[in-house]
């Protein structure tokens, strides 16, 4: 790969990175992982004069529990959240995701701090992040700040992380008692989602009590069906009646046409896939 | 027959491991971009973004001043000597073709073409270059679909005054080969007419292109990721108006080619004008996107069919017409692909009455040219797709129609419609096999278990029943159709005073295995052991004669090139062996490696022969020292393996995602030399034709910007998307060479593609949709179910 000529430097610490930033102006890019970034400076679709490494800050690596929630470090690779304890343990739908990302090589590289802010709208990692009401932890040149997932993924390829500013942990509250599941629909093994569809589903007496339902690729953002999720709030545990629930999930989705469908077929796909991931949720 | 001469007589049909994947996967190989020569320079090409525009201007000032860059040429500079890219094929005496320059000179037409140089000391420097040539374009109409560019409206040459490169008939009536077809479609009890597309696919070959020039000696040396080392030789010296002699080309390690490789490129004459002129070695290396964009594109035509039958399912004529998209210009054999096709519509069936007509047209996008199989996946998907629609139609088993009108095994040798002869085939024999391993009539129970209960998951199953003619090809018939060069395919044997033996073959391997097949076929001929033959090809110093590896032919060509030039050798040495142990010539007998005197024990090695041709210290009179013999083979006739593949498709409703449940094939190649390589043919070749029916496409925008210009958007399968063949072969050997071989190279990607289209039919055909476009996405299953739902399963 031959990009156009950049500076690079590699801080230690979140404190030099954030100092690097604010010394380099405009032109200057974050590098995580470097699995969508390192694509379009290859393509020269991107040329930043200076690429501030976040590789060697230790402490942006890894899963930690902290109390009512676990503490995941921007850079922590998908691989290790596809395999990590604490997260198959209260967050099993993140690992899920994560585990359907690429091949082992870019899930080896590529991070789920970068994949949030990269916020590819067929990226995997937005929406469970989006389901799971997570909570975005951003440091910048005026300190640290706190950011719903919800408020999170503002537009095509665009998030509340401003010029300056470096995501750093990813906060997600502890699931205890619900069912997940990630369904994923792809031409073919090794692609971005064509739709996938995050479900959260708890189960209680025999119906379900409440549903999150994240979506992937159904607009320039990821999106929650709201309607579906309180359609399914106190919806008999049957296929037919989940179904019915489910048949509202392109509302209010405003998905693309290319290549691998229009957005009548994508409509039509996030019904199929929310109702097979809210199934599979809740055990059926 | 003695131990040693088992040990040896068993080479041919073993699954020997390949000796040359050692190197190839310890990452010690000899890719063309790993060649690093002293003082050596870099280019870059300035490419255009639009598909069709004159050049109105170019300002190189910028890019020149650029650290690194020794110099940037563009079109005008080099006008006068680049010459126009060859076209080897003119199908027809007055075929029409523009000019075709390395470097666009005053005109681009289509999105990649070269328009400049960069030459500079490092890779990077050049390209940091290429985005400061500034070229002023003036933009034109684009011509890009196959059915506009018919009608002549917007041409993609103006110069040329129409979009028609040639047209091209053949008629069974009027080759006097069958009946006239025009008198068979009118009295026909059934028709049925169908327009398929086949879209266009790239080739995909892993190693993107790479070319070395070394201009600092006498001769130019070429390193190339080439196909066709020696036809680029003579096309080199053709076009650059070089002695031939002065010119050697050399294919490395190539990493791949499916034809795509199979052509003499712009950027090869570029490298060469480039080192020219700096006096310099220079190297050029394609990126992907580069690859995907410029290098020829394949398939890529509109199929226009009439099929006339009986009420019994008697086919009495066909009758083709293609649209046949060369894209912006012809490339080394563009405008023959179809005709590769025109021969094979008819495949295993005795049809008595047959027309092929072609029309070759220009358009505003990369050219086509061979890709793996070259115009005979195309004829065989539209006729195994007809004959799917005719059963149908006839309310029949589609294998039973199928057998209806094959030729049955007692009938070969048969002539064709076309005048083809195929020497040998038993449909029958591979049809029962492939049934029984798939469990035919088990799946159709299936098929009508789902059916009845609305499954959402409906099955089908497809079929494909093919011929192909390969083992191209016999020089006086490529020559009647006005080919521009031959057929045959040279070798040498050369037994070394150590008795080790080296081959030098003319068909030079870009990934097939051929170091090891031969060194199988030589060591059983020679009865020498395995690992003392070695293969020398690719180097047109080293092999000085050859056509090179294209359309399933070095087996068949080559490979019988390699046995005739074995077979001299042992002639030559018996004649040592009778002066050496005094005996008659007639009494000698050669089996195992050893020269016997009949009825005696007395014998002599090849070995010993070897060394005392060598030492040439008592020879018979006349007899010219060493050990070694030239043979160059040219076909009596093509050779037509055959199989019947069967695919049972799932096809979930509510997504319209396919998925292959079962894919069987039987594949009559004749004799096997190394059942594991024929295996590795099959599944890639079954893979790349899976990939036409359901995965890839080669898509333009409306200006002619290549929107698949990634893999990202290019779906090329990977292992996880395929399924776990099965696989099984009948063997009726070919009786045309003598070792009774077919050609393995391109069956898988001719029979899979009809198969699985016919079965994504097959199973949701009840449903009201009886074609879908390639590749069948799931959108466009999905679509096509909508459809017919709206329309009531109204057909
Ligand atoms: C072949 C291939 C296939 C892929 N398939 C999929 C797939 O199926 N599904 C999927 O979801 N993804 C896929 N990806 C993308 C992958 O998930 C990437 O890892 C991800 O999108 C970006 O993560 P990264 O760590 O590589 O970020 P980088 O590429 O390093 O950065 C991406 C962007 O985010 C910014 N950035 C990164 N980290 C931070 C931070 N901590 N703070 C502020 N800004 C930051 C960078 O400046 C850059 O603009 C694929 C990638 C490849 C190469």
């Amino acid at each position: 790969m031959i990009p156009s000529p950049f500076d690079y430097a590699a801080p230690t610490t979140v404190a030099q990175a954030l100092d690097l930033l604010a010394d380099a102006g405009d032109d200057v890019k974050v590098l995580a992982g470097g699995q969508s970034l390192i694509p379009v400076m290859k393509l020269r679709m991107a040329d930043p004069t200076m690429v501030v490494d976040l590789g060697r800050i230790s402490e942006l690596t890894g899963v930690t529990d902290d109390g009512d929630s676990l503490l995941i470090g921007a850079m922590t690779p998908h691989h290790v959240i596809a395999k990590d304890l604490l997260i198959a343990t209260y967050a099993p739908l993140l690992a899920q995701a994560a585990a359907t990302v690429a091949d082992p090589q870019v899930r080896h590289r590529g991070t789920l701090g970068g994949a949030l802010v990269h916020a590819d709208p067929a990226g995997d990692m937005p929406a469970p992040v989006l389901a799971l009401d997570a909570t975005l932890v951003v440091a910048g040149p005026h300190g640290e700040r706190s950011i719903a997932a919800a408020d999170f993924f503002q537009g095509y390829f665009t998030t509340a992380v401003q010029e300056g500013e470096i995501l750093t942990h990813i906060r997600i509250p502890k699931y205890v008692g619900w069912g997940s599941h990630y369904e994923k629909f792809t031409r073919v093994a090794q692609q971005w989602s064509i739709v996938a569809v995050a479900a959260m589903v708890r189960v209680e007496g025999g119906a379900i009590a409440a549903a999150r339902i994240g979506l992937t690729n159904m607009a320039s953002t990821p999106l929650r069906a709201r309607g579906v999720e309180a359609a399914l709030a106190g919806c008999a545990l049957e296929a037919d009646a989940i179904a019915t629930a489910c048949a509202q999930a392109a509302d209010g989705t405003e998905p693309a046409s290319d290549l691998n469908g229009d957005a009548a077929y994508r409509r039509h796909l996030s019904q199929v896939l929310t109702k097979r991931a809210v199934l599979s949720a809740a055990g059926l | 027959m003695t131990a040693t001469a088992q040990v040896h007589s068993n080479e041919v049909g073993k699954a020997r491991l390949r000796k040359e994947d050692a190197h190839l996967i310890t990452g010690r190989s000899r890719y063309t971009d790993n060649m690093v020569l002293p003082g050596m320079l870099h280019l870059a090409m300035v490419r255009s973004p639009y598909a069709h525009a004159k050049i109105t201007g170019i300002d190189v000032a910028a890019a020149k001043a650029s650290p690194g860059v020794m110099a940037v040429l563009t079109g005008a500079d080099v006008a006068a000597e680049q010459g126009s890219l060859p076209n080897a094929w003119p199908i027809t005496p007055d075929q029409k073709a523009p000019a075709h320059p390395s470097i666009a000179v005053d005109e681009v037409a289509f999105a990649g073409e070269v328009v400049a140089v960069i030459i500079a000391r490092s890779v990077a420097a050049a390209r940091d270059a290429v985005e400061l040539v500034d070229v002023n374009y003036e933009e034109l109409p684009v011509v890009l679909d196959l059915e506009e560019a018919f009608t002549d409206t917007v041409l993609a040459h103006p110069s040329l005054g129409t979009n028609l490169s040639a047209n091209w008939v053949f008629d069974s009536g009027e080759a006097g080969t069958g009946a006239p077809v025009e008198e068979a479609l009118a009295n026909a009890e059934v028709l049925i007419e169908r327009t398929f597309y086949q879209q266009r696919l790239i080739p995909s070959f892993m190693e993107p292109r790479s070319t070395v020039v070394d201009p600092t000696s006498e001769q130019l040396t070429m390193w190339t990721s080439t196909q066709i080392p020696h036809i680029l030789r003579l096309m080199l010296a053709l076009t650059l108006g070089i002695p031939e002699s002065k010119v050697r080309v050399v294919a490395p390690d190539v990493g791949g080619g499916f034809g795509g490789k199979l052509q003499v490129t712009p950027e090869e004459i570029i490298t060469v004008l480039a080192a020219r002129r700096m006096g310099k070695p220079c190297k050029y290396t394609e990126t992907r996107s580069e690859s995907l964009m410029a290098a020829h594109h394949g398939r890529a035509q509109v199929q226009r069919l009439k099929l006339s039958a009986t009420r019994e399912g008697i086919v009495t004529g066909f009758s083709v017409n293609l649209l046949a998209d060369m894209g912006a210009y012809l490339g080394l054999v563009t405008s023959g692909v179809p005709i590769l096709g025109a021969f094979m519509f008819n495949s295993i069936y005795k049809f008595p009455a047959y027309r092929f007509e072609c029309n070759n047209l220009f358009t505003n996008k990369a050219w086509t040219d061979a890709y793996r199989g070259a115009g005979r996946p195309e004829a065989t998907f539209a006729i195994e797709r007809i004959m799917d629609e005719l059963a149908v139609e006839l309310g029949m088993d589609p294998l039973e129609l199928r057998e209806k009108n094959w030729i049955k095994h007692e009938e070969f040798p048969f002539t064709t419609v076309c005048g083809l002869e195929y020497d040998s085939g038993n449909y029958e024999a591979a049809t029962a096999k492939a049934v029984e391993l798939f469990d035919y009539a088990g799946l159709r129970a299936e098929q009508l278990r789902r059916r009845n209960s609305n499954d959402p998951v409906q099955l089908g199953i497809g079929i494909s029943t093919f011929t192909e003619m390969c083992g191209l090809a016999p020089s006086r018939v490529l020559g009647s159709l006005a080919y521009g060069a031959g057929g045959w395919e040279h070798a040498q044997v050369r037994v070394l005073p150590t008795g080790n033996v080296e081959v030098v073959t003319g068909s030079s391997a870009h990934g097939q295995g051929h170091e090891t097949a031969w060194s199988q076929l030589v060591a059983d001929r020679l009865g020498v052991p395995f690992e003392n033959v070695e293969v020398l090809h690719g180097d047109t110093q080293v092999s000085q004669r050859g056509l090179d590896t294209y359309g399933s032919r070095s087996l068949t060509v080559g490979g019988m090139a390699v046995l005739a030039a074995a077979d001299k050798v042992i002639e030559k040495a018996k004649v040592v062996a009778a002066h050496l142990l005094e005996a008659s010539e007639d009494d000698i007998e050669f089996s195992a490696g050893n020269f016997t005197v009949k009825g005696t024990d007395t014998s002599t090695s090849l070995g010993e022969i070897a060394l005392a041709t060598f030492a040439a210290h008592n020879l018979p009179d006349g007899f010219e020292p060493n050990l070694d013999s030239d043979a160059t083979f040219d076909p009596v006739n093509f050779s037509f393996p055959h199989g019947t593949h069967l695919a049972a498709m799932e096809v979930d409703t509510e997504t319209g995602q396919v998925r292959i449940r079962k894919y069987v094939c039987v594949d009559d190649i004749g004799v096997v030399v190394n059942p594991m390589i024929v295996e590795g043919q099959v599944h890639g070749g079954l893979a790349q034709g899976i990939a036409q029916a359901l995965y890839e496409e080669a898509v333009y925008d409306d200006a002619g910007t290549l929107v698949t210009g990634s893999f990202v958007d290019y779906l090329v399968p990977s292992a996880p998307d395929l399924p776990h063949y099965i696989t099984d072969r009948t063997q009726t050997p070919s009786t045309t060479n003598q070792l009774g071989a077919k050609g393995v190279g391109e069956a898988g990607t001719i029979a899979s593609t009809p198969a699985i289209v016919n079965g994504v039919l097959d199973a949701i055909r009840h449903l009201g949709v009886r074609d879908i476009k390639m590749p069948c996405s799931p959108s466009r299953v999905w679509h096509a179910l909508e459809v017919a739902k709206t329309t009531g399963g109204a057909q």
